[in-house]
C-alpha cells in the first residue's frame, strides 16, 4: 500500500482514538453507575428509547470504533502474523463493515 | 543495529505495549457479541431481560469485570500513546504515566465490581 494511504490510515487511527477516548470515558462512567442495583431492560431502554442524544452519541461511538478496531487488528496481523497485503486489507474492511452493521443494529434496538 | 522485532522486555513500556495490544484484541473480539446482545431488544424488553438474567452468573460477571479493566486500560494506555506521539517521549515520566494508566484502569474495574456486587 502506498505511503500516502498508510499516512492517512495512521491519521484515521489516531483521530478515531481521540474521539473514542471521550466516548469510552462517558461509557465507563455510565456503566459503573448503571450496574448499581442490577441491570434491567426497563432501566436501559428507559434511558435510551426515543433519545436522540444517546442515539447520536452511540452512532459516533460505533463509527469511531468501526474505524479504530480494524486498523488495530490490521497492525497486529502484520506484526504478529506477518499477514499483509490485499487479503489483510480486505479482511480489515470486512471487520469494519461487520462492526458498523452490528453496532447500528444495537443502536436501533435500544433507541427506537 | 537492532532489528525491527527487538523490544526491551525489561522496561515497563514493553508491558504497557503488551497490555494495550491484548486489551485491544479482547475488545475487538468482544464488540460484535456486545452489539448482538443489545440487539436482543429488537425482540422486546423481555428478550433483553432474559439475556441480562444469563449475565448474572459468576463467570459472566468475572468476565465483565475483566472487560471493564481491558476497556479502561486500553483507554488510559491509548492516551499515553497519543501523548508520546503528539507531545513527545519524556523518558523520566514514562514509569509514572504507565503506573497512572494501570491505577486508573484498576480503579474503574474495582468500582464496577463493587457496584455489581
Amino acid at each position: 500500500m502506498s505511503t500516502s494511504i498508510e499516512t492517512r490510515l495512521w491519521i484515521a487511527q489516531r483521530a478515531s482514538a481521540a474521539l473514542l477516548a471521550l466516548c469510552v470515558a462517558v461509557h465507563l462512567v455510565t456503566m459503573i453507575a448503571a450496574v448499581r442495583g442490577g441491570l434491567s431492560a426497563t432501566d436501559i431502554l428507559g434511558r435510551t428509547r426515543g433519545s436522540i442524544g444517546w442515539a447520536a452519541f452511540y452512532g459516533l461511538f460505533v463509527v469511531a470504533v468501526s474505524i479504530h478496531a480494524p486498523l488495530g487488528l490490521r497492525t497486529i496481523a502484520s506484526e504478529w502474523l506477518g499477514w499483509r497485503g490485499r487479503a489483510a486489507n480486505a479482511a480489515a474492511v470486512l471487520v469494519g463493515a461487520v462492526l458498523l452493521a452490528c453496532g447500528f443494529l444495537a443502536i436501533v434496538a435500544v433507541t427506537r | 543495529m537492532m532489528n525491527a522485532g527487538w523490544r526491551n522486555r525489561g522496561h515497563p513500556a514493553y508491558w504497557a505495549f503488551l497490555v494495550h495490544r491484548l486489551s485491544g484484541l479482547a475488545l475487538a473480539l468482544f464488540l460484535p457479541l456486545h452489539f448482538l446482545a443489545l440487539a436482543q431488544a429488537l425482540r422486546g424488553a423481555a428478550a433483553l431481560d432474559a439475556f441480562l438474567a444469563w449475565t448474572r452468573s459468576p463467570w459472566v460477571e468475572a468476565s465483565e469485570i475483566a472487560l471493564v479493566f481491558a476497556l479502561a486500560a486500553h483507554l488510559t494506555g491509548g492516551l499515553r500513546l497519543l501523548l508520546i506521539e503528539f507531545v513527545g517521549w519524556k523518558s523520566e515520566s514514562q514509569k509514572a504515566l504507565i503506573a497512572a494508566a494501570g491505577g486508573i484502569a484498576a480503579f474503574c474495574a474495582l468500582a464496577f465490581a463493587l457496584n455489581l456486587a
